[in-house]
């Protein structure tokens, strides 16, 4: 890929991808990750506070890709989820170090730091997380 | 509001165009829907054009103005319109919005995309654009991910098969076989569907509408326009849109689209009419599972029996209301911003007759649902003759 990506797109995001930091509305009790800038439940009326996710979780529903975007080529086929965390968001991630008939439906997860992918050659490599069985 | 009508349309075919450019497809579909409307092009007041990404795609923004250029209609005002795949849907409401208004009486709904100037790869990543960013694409979801993250939890919730997938791409291609502008042109049988390669489990190849290019446009009208040019035409009874969240897992359910029931709802009460009353409907199935979404989604089957339907032999050809007729997306193609044009140029020509193998007979009231993204924009169109 020759189009590369600028450092600070990726790395305003670090707090989110790297500790699993998103908010919570003091007002109705709901949990966002990532964080939202508004509540979209109260908007205004909403009073937003960081809130550190613990990285527990099941698979909700999961793909192993085989056709894969650019950056990705190398680590196919991989398996993507939408885990469904403890403390009630829904994210998109992989799951790591399992085969992608071994993953189910409800399967117990927790995140783990990794390498997600690279820029090309020469860009940037992007780190977030990932989740394994728990 | 004003009524507004349709009396001209333009089509190129779809497929892989080795030869034509951007500018030479989006002439090709404009030209031809200014003469099937038997204007001189004079008579167009402005022209929207519905395009997702040519700016990936062929480095070419500015879409508005070059369309006007390459149509020689400098000075009308041209405006890009812009929903991901929903681009041309909404490109189509823009325009009757501006002519229902009262602002034109006259103008052009157009959609293009030129998608096989880049691989494979830079198309799924510019694709996947339609998605969050931040969010879905960085951790490598592509579009079939997404759809496949759905097709597996509406496997998981309603036992749909992924045989009753593949029955969606075998009547499909079955109706794209009879449409000269279709990019596949070929039956397929459940074999083939089934043991395509896997592309992102359970979505195989043949879930999968393809990488086109192609064009499409519309010539749209007032009601006293129409009158004074003594034009037949087919009436736009509804125009609807409704949005959703940019990222599937912020929404409260992954096998239902809102937008889409959302959208649904409001043109069938604009349109005075109930999902019975549609004879012919073009939904947007750019995977198979978009489409018993969309069935769902529409009310044209039970919230998860839209599979068993479909397999069981419904929504073909010949049955009432018939789904897809062009082929859908997965046969007739998906240059994406060019898609929601051609949905309603297929329901248009099944409404005045002029679809050759594949009429409907006696249609009346068609609908067409334009999706962008995973859900997060719908549009939907009725129209009547």
């Amino acid at each position: 890929m020759t189009h590369r990506k600028s450092l600070s797109l990726n790395w305003r995001r670090i707090p989110e991808r790297y500790q699993l930091l998103g908010n919570e509305c003091a007002t109705c009790g709901a949990v966002f990750f990532p964080p939202r800038a508004l509540c979209s439940k109260c908007r205004r009326k909403g009073t937003l506070e960081d809130k550190k996710l613990g990285g527990l979780g099941e698979v909700f529903t999961f793909t192993a890709v085989r056709s894969p975007p650019e950056g990705f080529e190398h680590q196919i086929p991989y398996v993507l989820a939408i885990v469904k965390l403890k403390e009630g968001p829904f994210i998109t991630g992989m799951v790591t170090d399992v085969e992608p008939q071994e993953v189910s439906i409800g399967m117990p997860v927790r995140s783990v730091f990794r390498r997600i992918s690279e820029d090309g050659k020469h860009g940037v490599i992007n780190y977030a997380f990932k989740f394994v069985r728990a | 509001m004003r009524k507004v009508g349709i009396i001209g349309c333009g089509l190129t075919r779809f497929g892989e165009h080795w030869g034509e450019g951007f500018r030479e497809l989006a002439g090709e579909a404009g030209l031809a829907a200014i003469g099937d409307a038997g204007l001189t092009g004079k008579e167009i007041e402005a022209i929207y054009g519905g395009n997702m990404s040519a700016g990936r795609m062929v480095g070419q923004e500015h879409i508005g103005a070059l369309i006007a250029d390459q149509a020689g209609l400098n000075p009308i005002p041209a405006t890009r319109v812009e929903a991901a795949c929903a681009s041309g849907g909404l490109a189509v409401r823009e325009a009757y919005i501006s002519v229902a208004s009262g602002l034109y009486d006259c103008v052009i709904a157009g959609g293009i995309e030129k998608m096989t100037d880049i691989s494979t790869e830079q198309a799924a990543t510019t694709l996947m654009g339609a998605g969050d960013q931040e969010w879905e694409m960085f951790f490598g979801a592509t579009f079939a991910a997404l759809y496949a993250m759905i097709a597996r939890r509406h496997m998981h919730e309603y036992g749909t098969t992924e045989e009753q997938l593949a029955a969606v791409a075998v009547k499909n291609h079955e109706h794209g076989s009879l449409n000269e502008k279709a990019h596949f042109q070929n039956r397929i049988t459940m074999e083939q569907a089934l043991n395509s390669p896997k592309i992102s489990d359970p979505l195989k190849l043949y879930d999968c509408s393809p990488i086109s290019d192609g064009a499409a446009a519309l010539v749209i009208a007032s009601e006293d326009f129409i009158k004074r040019h003594k034009k037949e035409a087919v009436w736009i009874a509804a125009s609807a849109q409704a949005s959703d969240t940019l990222a599937l897992h912020s929404r409260k359910s992954f096998t239902t689209l809102a937008a889409s029931v959302e959208a649904g709802r409001q043109a069938f009460k604009q349109a005075g009419i109930s999902v019975k009353d549609v004879d012919v409907a073009e939904v947007h199935d750019c995977f198979t599972i978009a489409e018993l979404l969309a069935l769902e989604d529409l009310g044209f089957a039970k919230k998860g029996e839209a599979g068993r339907e479909i397999a069981g032999g419904r929504f073909r050809l010949g049955d009432s209301p018939t789904i897809n007729s062009s082929g859908g997306l997965k046969a007739c193609g998906h240059p994406v911003g060019a898609t929601g044009v051609k949905q309603v140029i297929e329901v248009v020509d099944q409404l005045l007759c002029r679809n050759g193998k594949r009429q409907v007979s006696g249609a009346e009231v068609g609908l067409t649902h334009n999706v962008g993204g995973s859900g997060a924009t719908c549009v939907v169109h009725v129209l009547r003759r």
